[in-house]
């Protein structure tokens, strides 16, 4: 009975309202709040800026130097940043009016579709999982392991690309449940935390992926390095514009394609992924509507981890057509990446596309960024953190901007006794 | 204290939970607040406790006008209120959690403990309510935890007393000592606000009746009106307080317990030994106050529990430690006892709840891919046939009154084929017009001819529903009797005054 004031009671801020009614919204505000966060990260690490601004007392026009100064280094990364992952106005114009220089002009655009390519796969797993509440944080290990299992059946097999190609694939997706199912079936049986074992896991396969590619079955023949053998070129993902063309996007962009439209039909329309979102929604509701949750955790586990693993034989089979001991290591971890592009697409195929190329973008800009105007890498990180930030607290937005509601907070903290 | 409330007026945006309320409660009355879930008691009692401000109105005690910041004031006014939900620390002591933000001190601020339990044992000795200072809340049973919030109200010199649902909780053995202390307090000169919706209490302790329904006082009455009248005025409309029950031939075994021993999360014996025997046509309702077994039952028969011994036959074919999917696809129509929990997916449609168990069932999945067309049919067809008021069958499952969603599980679950239907606390928590559709909908089952067994901490429902009627006390059942037997019979075997078994 005393509940009747919470349900009525609270007027949800604007702030939350634009969190469940418009997620699109939403996220383009925390894009905008970012770039404006990395505009002051940059003023307050930029030498050059942070001098023009120590003398403004020392002369009259002093401040609009300073001024002058801020705006054109800020405006210069970001001019960087864009030009260098999406395209650039001036060489647009001119392969546009010559007729010539169409690979400079699209190399940006291409660069950032082949890093969201495998991104988006890795991440639309990662998403599935999240919607069932499972949390599959082993993604980079099962992604290495679909790039071992890529590499090993690109390399060692020899048929048409017919087979060849879809067969790889296939390896990879298999490399990727395999290193899933470990974890789904201690989570499954044993109770083990997910969290635990798929983090630990990704130890266990790089560690592995360094024992693979120095195994006489997988090294590059006459190589003491740890790098394996180069898949035939029928195990490859060619690029899409012909290898003449010099752009690197290859046919990877149709398999990510058919992966989103697989993954929505899977959440929206079968009966798996019912129960997958039953499950992740209401775990006791599920249990009690005969959802067996043992199947659920098993099953959840394949689709994300095979996933994984098909992003990373992609990624393999559409750019090195190797792997070696460093693949998905470090800052190319994109098992992590997808993590937070799946949080920011709010687990849903459509959200994580665009997540997957603004985290795309965001890195091959950063990148030309650094090589054009000396500001570090990090700064792409640091927009691409604080994105994330906002987009999967607004309750922390709603706090910075002053939009809780004193008085339901109250009501709702006096009409909660310990037997509710 | 005089407590009068002048117009008071409460908006939630374009929602009035109160509209232009007035009444009086006197010195030393027992001022009854009657209404549905829904209606608006529970704002207007925030508002008198000064936890919601009125948008219009005043509040008066004893003739001067007061406006509350918080309820801090209005606790320094005089003002006490007992939650339904009871608000004590549980591995406190009743006399700490008393003196909890007001405690008595020594010098040097040490707690004065000597203070706060003789004040305790004054107040406890002074309105009968026998209560030690020294026991630890946790260990108590609910109707003395009850006190302890009395007393925590009457220790702040509380001389208006809002109680919210109290008897929710409580045997009716406890209820009708609540009612005793209830009119000692008042005898001392307390005006008590009692806020129900069970016509019964109301007639048993008022001294004054007021009806409030969607936010309007309908009418104020004396406790002289009768239950059926007394319902009117709550709904609306005249509803019928009994279920009418045609005799139906008793057929062969529907669901059947032999010795079942089932466990609880803690490892100890929660059912212990059961047998009860459900037939068709019949409706077995399991009396008992919660907590003694009848969760445990309901989940080991559903599939959720382990059994430990014993066996549960489901027409004729043993479902012992079967999963809940083998036991739905026997025939069990099961309604569970916490509907957010286990019944609903609040943030799902309508829709997807009323297949939430079916979903690979033809017609609404076909190799593996759900037909939305089949499961809006479905959804629009039972909207329609059970009454469930909703926006669209595309709004949430969270979007609907409780009594709705209540009416969502029991569709889901009667438009299944059944060989027999469970449901646990069907109608807690809902009004009384939806009671009496759940209660039509759970007789015309067993007129069909399924086995139906009602587990109720709710007497009335009980009653009203029982062919049989087992009691449950500690994990055993402590008699089997038929309907007619007396609702004090039946409350000393709830407080397992039963024979052996």
């Amino acid at each position: 009975m005393s509940t009747e004031s919470i349900t009525t009671a609270p007027r949800a801020s604007w702030w939350r309202r634009l969190y469940t009614q418009s997620p699109t919204l939403l996220a383009g505000l925390a894009i905008a709040l970012g770039i404006v966060v990395g505009a002051f990260v940059i003023i307050f690490t930029s030498p050059v800026v942070l001098r023009s601004w120590r003398h403004i007392f020392s002369s009259g026009g002093a401040i609009l130097s300073a001024l002058k100064i801020t705006v054109d280094n800020v405006g210069a990364a970001y001019r960087a940043m864009f030009t260098g992952s999406v395209i650039s106005p001036t060489l647009l114009w001119h392969s546009l009016t010559t007729g010539h220089g169409w690979t400079t002009t699209l190399t940006p655009l291409s660069e950032t579709l082949t890093y969201a390519t495998p991104l988006l796969i890795a991440s639309i797993g990662v998403g599935i999982a999240f919607q069932t509440g499972i949390f599959n944080i082993g993604a980079n290990g099962q992604a290495q392991m679909g790039g071992i299992g890529g590499a090993a059946v690109g390399s060692m097999i020899h048929v048409p690309m017919v087979i060849h190609l879809p067969l790889t694939l296939l390896a990879g997706i298999l490399g990727g449940v395999l290193v899933g199912l470990v974890p789904g079936l201690l989570k499954a049986y044993t109770g083990a935390h997910e969290v635990i074992v798929t983090l630990m896991f990704n130890y266990v396969v790089a560690a592995f992926l360094i024992f693979s590619v120095l195994s006489t079955a997988l090294q590059q023949p006459g190589q003491s390095n740890d790098i394996s053998r180069t898949i035939d070129a029928s195990a490859q993902l060619p690029p899409l514009f012909g290898v003449a063309s010099g752009l690197r996007v290859s046919y990877g962009i149709f398999v990510a394609a058919a992966v989103i439209v697989f993954a929505w039909w899977f959440l929206e329309r079968s009966s798996l992924g019912f129960e997958f979102r039953v499950t992740g929604q209401n775990p006791q509701a599920a249990r009690a509507s005969g959802i067996s949750p043992r199947f659920i955790i098993i099953a959840v586990f394949c689709v994300s981890g095979g996933l994984a693993g098909l992003a990373g034989t992609v990624q393999m089979q559409s750019t090195t057509h190797y792997i070696d001991g460093g693949f998905l290591i470090g800052n190319a971890g994109i098992g992590f990446t997808a993590i937070t592009v799946a949080l920011l697409g709010r687990n849903k195929p459509v959200g994580i596309m665009w997540g997957a190329l603004l985290f795309a973008a965001l890195g091959v800009g950063g990148r030309a960024m650094q090589a054009a105007t000396g500001i570090p890498l990090d700064l792409a990180t640091i927009i691409q953190s604080f994105v994330v930030l906002l987009v999967a607290t607004p309750v922390m937005i709603t706090e910075i901007f002053r939009l809780r509601n004193v008085e339901t907070q109250r009501i709702q903290l006096a009409t909660q006794g310990w037997g509710s | 204290m005089r407590v009068e409330l002048r117009e008071i007026t409460k908006r939630f945006g374009s929602f009035t939970a109160n509209d232009s309320i007035s009444l009086t409660v006197e010195p030393g009355q027992i001022h009854c607040l009657l209404g549905e879930n829904g209606a608006g008691k529970s704002t207007l009692m925030n508002v008198v406790f000064g936890l919601l401000h009125p948008d219009h109105g005043e509040i008066l005690l004893d003739g001067e006008p007061v406006r509350f910041a918080n309820s801090g004031e209005a606790v320094r006014r005089g003002i006490g209120m007992v939650h339904q939900h009871f608000m004590l620390v549980p591995v406190f002591s009743v006399a700490e959690n008393v003196v909890l933000g007001f405690e008595p001190t020594k010098s040097l601020n040490r707690l004065d403990h000597d203070k706060a339990r003789r004040e305790i044992r004054e107040l406890s000795e002074r309105y009968g309510l026998d209560v030690d200072p020294d026991a630890v809340v946790e260990t108590l049973p609910v109707g003395i935890q009850q006190r302890v919030e009395i007393l925590k109200a009457l220790s702040h010199d509380a001389r208006l007393l809002i109680l919210d649902e109290p008897t929710a909780v409580l045997t009716p053995q406890e209820i009708d000592a609540l009612m005793g202390i209830m009119r000692s307090l008042a005898a001392a000169g307390t005006s008590i606000l009692f806020i129900t919706h069970k016509l019964k209490e109301v007639r048993a302790v008022a001294d004054v009746i007021t009806v409030i329904r969607q936010g309007r006082v309908i009418d104020s009455v004396s406790p002289e009106t009768s239950e059926p009248d007394l319902a009117a005025l709550m709904v609306g409309r005249s509803v019928s307080l009994t279920v009418a029950k045609d005799a139906v031939e008793v057929g062969g075994s529907s669901l059947e317990l032999r010795d079942v021993v089932v466990r609880d999360d803690r490892g100890l014996v929660a059912v212990d030994h059961v047998s009860l025997s459900v037939r068709e046509g019949e409706i077995v309702a399991l009396a008992g106050v919660q907590g003694n077994g009848q969760t445990e039952l309901a989940e080991a028969i559903a599939g959720m529990r382990h059994v430990e011994s014993g066996q549960i036959v489901l027409g004729g074919r043993d479902i012992t430690n079967r999963s809940p999917r083998e036991i739905l696809d026997e025939g069990l129509g099961h309604v569970p006892e916490d509907r957010h929990r286990d019944g609903l997916v609040l943030s799902m449609s309508i829709s997807d709840n009323l297949v939430l168990n079916t979903p690979r069932r033809a017609p609404f999945a076909r190799r593996g891919t759900r037909q939305l067309s089949a499961v809006a049919d479905n959804a629009r067809d039972l909207v329609q046939r059970f009454d469930i008021r909703t926006t669209g069958i595309d709004a949430s499952a969270s979007s609907l009154s409780g009594g709705n969603q209540q009416k969502v599980i029991v569709a889901r679950e009667l438009s299944r084929p059944l060989v027999a239907f469970m449901a646990s606390q069907p109608t807690r928590g809902l009004d009384v017009g939806s009671i009496e559709y759940v209660h039509r909908q759970i007789v015309a089952e067993r007129n069909a001819g399924r086995g139906v067994l009602i587990i109720s901490s709710e007497l009335d429902e009980v009653l009203a529903l029982g062919d049989r009627i087992a009691v449950m006390y500690a994990g055993r059942i402590t008699g089997v009797v038929d309907s007619s037997t007396s609702r004090e019979d039946i409350g000393l075997l709830m407080a397992g005054a039963g024979r052996e078994h």
